[in-house]
């Protein structure tokens, strides 16, 4: 360990990947084959619900983890079995895991001391690094005395200070209030651009992942259900259980038609104009349309050719009303309404709007 | 708990876990292979000895009243301290701990002086009444009760204290808004939350109570218990009955361990909330005064035998005998003390064994609950087991096992000689403690955020100054406690000295006890008063240093 080598610049460090990465605990399989890279530069959302196997990707990705099968490569390079204290990655924990103990400046000056860097030289990086956060002169503080949001900008410069190959970040923003939180995400994403090399990160918010990712992993019991962009989870998302996930939206059954797909509700037929996911099949037998909120309108009374419901609740959000109706067939969906007129259990009509709805197998 | 996966476990816990078999484990089996080394012969001599059933009896019966004694005095009070506010209130919680402060058998000496046939309250009771004869005798299983209760009922008093002040007010509040009365709310809300904190402090007075040395061993007249009994056959070299007694002994213990395991099995909570209450003050006059008059009469019992050890510790050796308070008084026993060799040498004795007990304990322990904590291995049971099991067997029992053991030079069997040498007493001491120290780093790491292990890795930092700068400062406040801990109970311990000490090594404790034996009153006082000071000295040692870092 003596003879760790000195982090280089985030320039050279190059794509991070992860490579069929299986991780079995006993007879559970946390993570089960998952791939994917990450150029310098980018930024990944690591999405999925507790249990999902994200954490201890991101483990194996920082070497705190070894997987059962498959590679990580930074670069190229082999690094699966390279301890964390040899990789040089920057990584922010959930809950920032900041050394109490010590003062804020000695908290960014950690890695740099590891790294045999001369004190002048560590205490000018230190305070250039807290700048670069936004906490000039806060080096004297106890960690205890900062807020969470403060405490999370000094886990950044922590990590961002041994000038990183690459920046692990497990769920950054969750503890965080709501209202710092959506500043946060801004900042954030302007900061991890700002470094240049591949950033990965864990949330379970996918409204994070969209504010911050530049692409996203959506992963369930240890698999990796669909990768993309947030705009193709959320158009064409790759199965119903990415649909469900996603954006908000009721998944309806539906037939598929090619170019259309046709909903039938309490008898009454509407053909949906649609889109499918890249490597959808051209045909799908069992199949669903996502309907979101927002791409159906609502009124009151009962339309011809719309599908009858009644409004079970009703939601002020707002510039907009949601209202939740139950159609017919025991369908419910959540409709976005300028109209803040109907009331619980007023019968109503809901109808589609222009779409295309994405298609999903079921 | 997450543990690194790419970590080797095995190079650091392997010392610890060998060590452990080897000083705790191996000991013990010897002595139990030891009572079977005539067959059943040895169990057969118990048995059919009514001296060693005497003494089973009487230890089982010292221990649970022991227990009764402790819970009537420690329960209350600490009620009385923790839910009310009254004139005396701050002194009462000053000294209420008191006794925990006095070494064993300075507790036991001082109860001597105080209401032993010659003690001072003996005598004025006797004067005032104007009896012919003591009215009463200071022996017996009463007394000894009497003894365990003053020392020991501090466990339950800070245990059941502790309870009450994580006990949530809004529980009770909660209780009396569905309309229960108080005594409802003390019945259905109050003891059954507080039981756990009873249950941990009565199992703790029962271990303490079933190895205790001292107090039998000095008021037990004719009497016998277990431990005495143990120390009799090994002095008579009776070795393989001593055996016996001494597996016996800790099966007591263990039974004893296990059933308070199971009178407590219910237990699936926790009082986590940091809810604390103010005081209720007392509003009625009269109950007020009583209540400041209990105090003091308490206040003054649990002050007197410190000071009776300060007074006697001044008395001219020989000059008490049927005054009611020695009148002869003299700097010369401390003179003495610091002069003359033959006296000074068991305070250098005792203070070098206690420090190297207590840096070996500080050391295994520090690695051991570190292991305990943040790492995922196949043995780590097996080492939770370990460093707690000193705690389950009696004193006496690990005495006689290191003396059965380590009496001769066998490397093969894993055997070196330490019994006559100086070494035997801190590896007595070590063992004794280790669970103290161990539990108290435990504590402290479980307190810090195990992903700071992670973060100081990923950060770059070497093993060693990961150690240094992340882990050993989180562990820092048990270390220090543990250790002040440790060091305390050996400077003063005199069970496992008893059994093992030699002249060259003789500790504080064997040199009070030789006086005492010598009638020799103010010596041995002055070297209770100087061990309560090394006490006191280490405490504001251990507290200066904590204040210093933190």
């Amino acid at each position: 360990m003596t003879d760790a080598p000195q982090a280089r610049p985030g320039k050279e460090s190059g794509t991070l990947a992860l490579d069929g990465i299986t991780r079995r605990f006993g007879d559970f399989t946390a993570v089960d084959n998952v791939s994917f890279e990450i150029g310098a530069g980018e930024l990944l959302a690591l999405v999925g619900a507790s249990g999902s196997g994200k954490t201890t990707t991101l483990r194996i990705a920082a070497g705190y983890d070894v997987p059962d099968a498959g590679r990580v490569t930074l670069g190229g390079n082999d690094i699966t079995r390279v301890p964390p204290e040899r990789r040089g990655f920057g990584m922010v924990f959930q809950h920032y895991a900041l050394f109490p103990h010590m003062s804020v400046e000695d908290n960014v000056a950690f890695g740099l001391e590891a790294r045999r860097v001369n004190k002048v030289d560590r205490l000018i990086k230190a305070r250039a690094a807290l700048a670069n956060v936004g906490l000039e002169g806060a080096g004297d503080r106890a960690i205890q005395s900062l807020s969470g949001g403060e405490q999370q900008r000094v886990a950044l410069a922590r990590a961002l200070v041994i000038e990183p190959k690459a920046l692990l970040l497990d769920e950054p923003l969750s503890n965080l209030d709501p209202t710092l939180r959506e500043a946060m995400r801004d900042d954030l994403r302007r900061m991890l651009r700002r470094v240049g090399v591949p950033a990965l990160f864990v949330t379970h918010d996918q409204e994070d992942a969209f504010a911050i990712a530049d692409r996203i992993a959506l992963l369930k019991r240890g698999r990796v259900l669909q990768c993309g962009t947030p705009e193709e989870l959320y158009h064409s998302p790759a199965n119903r259980e990415v649909a469900a996930f996603i954006g908000r939206g009721a998944i309806v059954p539906a037939v598929d038609k090619g170019a259309t797909a046709q909903v039938t509700i309490g008898g009454v037929k509407r053909e949906l104009p649609i889109t499918r996911a890249k490597d959808a099949p051209a045909k799908i037998d069992n199949a669903f349309v996502v309907i979101r909120p927002n791409w159906i309108e609502m009124s009151k009374g009962a339309g011809v050719f719309a599908w009858r419901g009644r409004v079970i609740n009703r939601r002020f959000a707002g510039g907009v009303v949601v209202y939740r109706v139950e159609l017919a067939d025991g369908i419910v969906v959540d409709v976005e309404s300028q109209s803040a007129d109907a009331r619980e259990n007023d019968n109503v009509s809901v109808s589609p709007l222009k779409g295309p709805f994405p298609l999903v197998a079921g | 708990m997450k543990s690194s996966q790419t970590r080797r476990n095995w190079p650091i816990a392997f010392p610890v876990i060998a060590l452990l078999l080897w000083a705790v484990v191996y000991p013990n089996a010897a002595v139990i292979a030891g009572s079977f080394e005539d067959g059943l012969g040895h169990w057969r001599e118990f048995w059919a000895s009514p001296a060693d059933h005497e003494a089973l009896i009487t230890s089982i019966v010292i221990s649970v009243a022991s227990v009764f004694a402790s819970l009537a005095i420690g329960v209350p009070l600490a009620f009385l301290l923790g839910r009310f506010e009254f004139p005396g209130r701050r002194l009462l919680r000053a000294v209420a701990t008191l006794p925990a402060a006095l070494p064993p058998l300075v507790g036991v000496i001082a109860f001597l002086f105080l209401y032993g046939e010659s003690g001072v309250v003996t005598r004025v009771v006797q004067r005032l009444l104007g009896m012919s004869q003591a009215p009463w005798q200071l022996r017996g299983v009463g007394a000894i009760v009497f003894v365990h209760a003053y020392t020991m009922y501090v466990y339950v008093f800070l245990f059941v204290s502790a309870g009450l002040e994580r006990f949530d007010a809004s529980l009770d509040e909660a209780a009396s808004g569905l309309g229960a009365s108080t005594w409802q709310r003390l019945r259905r809300v109050t003891i059954p939350l507080l039981m756990p904190a009873v249950a941990g402090s009565a199992l703790l007075v029962f271990m303490n109570a079933l190895g205790s040395f001292s107090a039998p061993y000095v008021f037990g007249g004719g009497l016998r218990v277990l431990s005495t009994q143990i120390l009799n056959s090994k002095t008579n070299g009776a070795m393989g009955l001593a055996y016996v007694e001494t597996t016996v002994l800790a099966l007591s213990a263990v039974v004893g361990l296990a059933l308070f395991r199971w009178l407590d099995r219910k237990r699936k909570y926790t009082l986590a909330s940091k809810g604390g209450r103010s005081r209720r003050t007392i509003r009625s006059r009269q109950v007020q005064i009583l209540t400041t008059i209990g105090a003091a009469i308490i206040v003054a019992a649990l002050v007197l035998p410190h000071l009776m050890v300060i007074l006697v510790s001044f008395a001219r050796d020989g000059s008490w005998t049927t005054q009611v308070l020695p009148p002869e008084y003299t700097f010369e026993n401390y003179r003495r003390l610091f002069s003359e060799a033959e006296l000074w040498k068991p305070i250098t004795n005792s203070v070098s064994m206690a420090l190297i007990a207590t840096g070996a304990n500080l050391v295994v322990c520090f690695v051991a609950a570190y292991l305990i904590v943040f790492r995922k291995f196949a043995g780590r049971r097996l080492l939770e087991l370990l460093v707690a099991l000193p705690w389950a067997i009696p004193a006496t029992a690990i005495a006689l096992g290191l003396a059965a053991t380590f009496n001769q030079n066998d490397p093969l069997t894993g055997r070196v000689l330490l019994v006559g040498t100086f070494w035997i007493l801190p590896l007595a001491y070590f063992i004794r403690d280790t669970p103290l120290v161990a539990s108290a780093v435990e504590s402290s790491l479980r307190q810090m955020d195990a992903s700071l292990e992670d973060a100081a890795r990923g950060l770059g930092a070497s093993w060693l100054m990961t150690m240094r700068r992340v882990i050993i400062p989180a562990a820092r406040p048990g270390l220090v406690a543990g250790g002040l801990l440790a060091a305390v109970a050996a400077v003063g311990e005199f069970v496992a000295s008893v059994v093992l000490y030699t002249h060259a090594n003789r500790p504080i404790s064997m040199e009070i006890l030789a006086q005492l034996r010598a009638l020799a009153f103010g010596t041995a006082a002055a070297y209770s008063v100087l061990l309560i000071l090394l006490v006191l000295l280490m405490t504001l040692a251990a507290r200066s240093f904590e204040e210093r870092l933190a």
